[in-house]
Formats: C-alpha cells, sequence, structure tokens
C-alpha cells in the first residue's frame, strides 16, 4: 500500500514525526513551534490596516509586534501541507457542516457558522490569556518540561471535555 | 554555523514554512484536521489526537533536551502565570469543543475544504484582537501570579532526565492501557 495515499496513518508514526519537526525548529531555526501568536500578530496587522499606525501604541502589540515573522510562516505552511496531504490520499473535500455537529444540533449552516465564530473568539482569547495553545504549550511546552505548559495542557483538555460532554455528549 | 543561520531573516521564513508544511501534512494524516476526530476525543470515544500528543512529547523531550545539551539552542519555556494559565486554558478548552479545531489544526481543516473552519479561524483573530484590546486592563491580573519561566525540573530540582524518563514511561503506560481496552 502506497503510505502517501492512504488517509491515516498511526497516530504513533504522526506524532514521532511531529515530534522530530519540534526538534528541526529548534536546531535549524532555535525556535520552539506554536501558532496562536500568528493570530496576535495577524489581527494586529489587520487592526493597522484599518486604524494606521495608533495601533503600534497599543501596549500588546509592543510585545508582539505585527508582523510576519518565523511562527507566522509556520501557520501559512500548515494549511498548504494539509491541503497536499488531503489532495494526495483523497480526503479533500468540502466540508459546510460536520457530522458530530449534526448529531447534535442538526443540518443548519448558519448555525455552525455561527458556533465556528463564537469558538474561536474564545479560542483565541483563551489562548492569548494563557501564554500558548495546543501546539505552543501542549507539544511545545510539555517537551521542554515548562511548568506553566503542562498547567495548561491540563486547562485545556479539563475544559474541553467538560464542554463537549455537555454539548454532544447527550447529557 | 547554527548561529549564522539563525540570523539569516529570509532563510528562517523559509524554513518556517516548509516545517509548518510537515506539520500541517502529519496533523492531516494523523486525523486533527478532522472536528469529528477531536470532538470524539474531548468525548473520550478516541484517543487517536491523545496519542498524537504524548508521541509527540515523548519524541520531543528526549531530542531537544539532547540538542539544548550539545547545541547552540536553548530552552525558552514560556512564564508560569498560573492564574490566567488556568482561566485561559479553560477558555480555550470551551472554544475547543465547539470549534472543534484548535489554532493550529483549523487552518490544518482549511487547507482540507472545511469551509466552517474559516469562520473558526476568523473567530480566532478577533478574540486575539480582542485580548490585545482589554489587555492594558488586565495586566496586573496578568502578572500577579507570575512564577517566571521554570521548568519542572527546576522546580524540583531534580535532574531533567529523570523527569524525561519517568513522563516517559507514564505516557508510555497510558498509550498501552489504552491500547489494550481497545480506545
Amino acid at each position: 500500500m502506497n503510505p502517501f495515499s492512504s488517509e491515516l496513518w498511526s497516530p504513533y508514526v504522526v506524532g514521532a514525526g511531529i515530534g522530530v519537526l519540534l526538534w528541526l525548529g529548534f536546531l535549524l531555526s532555535n525556535k520552539a513551534i506554536g501558532c496562536s501568536t500568528a493570530y496576535a500578530r495577524t489581527s494586529g496587522m489587520a487592526e493597522k490596516f484599518v486604524r494606521g499606525d495608533k495601533v503600534k501604541e497599543k501596549p500588546y502589540y509592543k510585545k508582539f509586534i505585527p508582523k510576519i515573522d518565523w511562527e507566522w510562516m509556520l501557520v501559512l505552511g500548515i494549511v498548504v501541507g494539509a491541503l497536499i496531504s488531503s489532495l494526495l490520499s483523497g480526503s479533500f473535500r468540502i466540508e459546510r457542516v460536520p457530522q458530530v455537529w449534526e448529531n447534535s444540533f442538526g443540518s443548519s449552516q448558519i448555525l455552525r457558522f455561527a458556533g465556528a465564530l463564537i469558538g474561536g473568539i474564545l479560542l483565541g482569547f483563551g489562548a492569548r490569556m494563557a501564554g500558548g495553545c495546543t501546539s505552543g504549550h501542549g507539544i511545545s511546552g510539555t517537551s521542554q518540561l515548562s511548568l506553566g505548559s503542562w498547567l495548561a495542557f491540563l486547562f485545556f483538555f479539563i475544559g474541553g471535555i467538560l464542554t463537549a460532554v455537555i454539548i454532544y455528549g447527550g447529557i | 554555523m547554527l548561529e549564522e543561520l539563525y540570523k539569516k531573516k529570509r532563510k528562517q521564513l523559509l524554513l518556517g514554512f516548509l516545517i509548518g508544511i510537515g506539520f500541517g501534512f502529519l496533523l492531516d494524516r494523523g486525523g486533527a484536521t478532522d472536528f469529528n476526530i477531536i470532538v470524539n476525543q474531548l468525548l473520550l470515544r478516541d484517543f487517536r489526537v491523545l496519542k498524537i500528543i504524548f508521541t509527540a512529547v515523548i519524541t520531543g523531550m528526549i531530542g531537544v533536551h539532547l540538542i539544548v545539551r550539545y547545541l547552540p539552542p536553548e530552552l525558552q519555556p514560556k512564564p508560569c502565570q498560573w492564574k490566567p494559565i488556568i482561566i485561559g486554558g479553560l477558555i480555550f478548552g470551551v472554544g475547543f469543543a465547539i470549534l472543534g479545531l484548535c489554532p493550529g489544526t483549523a487552518t490544518g481543516a482549511m487547507g482540507t475544504g472545511a469551509v466552517h473552519a474559516v469562520f473558526g479561524v476568523i473567530g480566532m483573530l478577533l478574540g486575539a484582537g480582542i485580548f490585545a484590546s482589554v489587555y492594558t486592563h488586565i495586566e496586573d491580573f496578568m502578572g500577579e501570579s507570575d512564577l517566571g519561566p521554570v521548568t519542572i525540573p527546576e522546580s524540583l530540582s531534580i535532574n531533567a532526565w529523570w523527569i524525561i524518563l519517568t513522563f516517559s514511561i507514564v505516557l508510555i503506560a497510558i498509550m498501552f492501557f489504552l491500547e489494550r481496552v481497545g480506545l
């Protein structure tokens, strides 16, 4: 069987591969893989486009300067990598309402898009408050044995599991 | 030689992009770009996502600590601001379940044709923007519980390799158990 056309790989192969990418990030770029600061920077760039250079005065954007950096390129790469993967495996398809969502909330596209938007707002806000996301804390930070990252990883899943059980679990 | 490479801005942006392509490819092969697989993980019905994360952490822990031991890069742990981490982490978790994707996997899902993920990405940009706007009001809260960029070995005064060994054994044991019970 050609591994490039098989849709799902063993989670252990995928996990080890992601671990190796983490090494490469450290080794070649002196960077830890993470995604959520790219959102803060993009948001700053969008705001700068609308409101001009005043945005630079915001204290948060002095810490996270709104510009394209290594992590931003990484996030862009994720889109391309997932596109290549799904085209090779044939799993690329337009998905508007995922199955598990539909089981709980029905097939309304508007409802799903609104849910995704609200979920995204909470994720974006929470990630910046916690100082990272599932990759920055959950994989990179935990691999460095950072105390705060293990704590964040725990609470991402506590919040996620409780919410999922309430909204999709049929309780 | 490596330090020279870190200073080359264009090459670094390209490296970030290439590592991102590898990351997106693997996330998709692992199923982590699929809403259904992530939500089934949060419902504890399918442990594929945690198996990926645990294996990545074991591989990452060992390699990263070897790299910082023998080569120029140093560890860059994030500050342990435990109050914002707990509250922000819980808010993140609620969003994680509703969107069914996280900041990295949502962009990956966009690449696989998930239209709803685009709304998630827009939401995350708004959420990050809202945080930037309220940051000055919560700056004190953000800083008051800051323990600094501490690592677990530092806070326990134990050699990092003992922690790596212990965590690896525990995570492998959990994965063995999950395979055993068919999750």
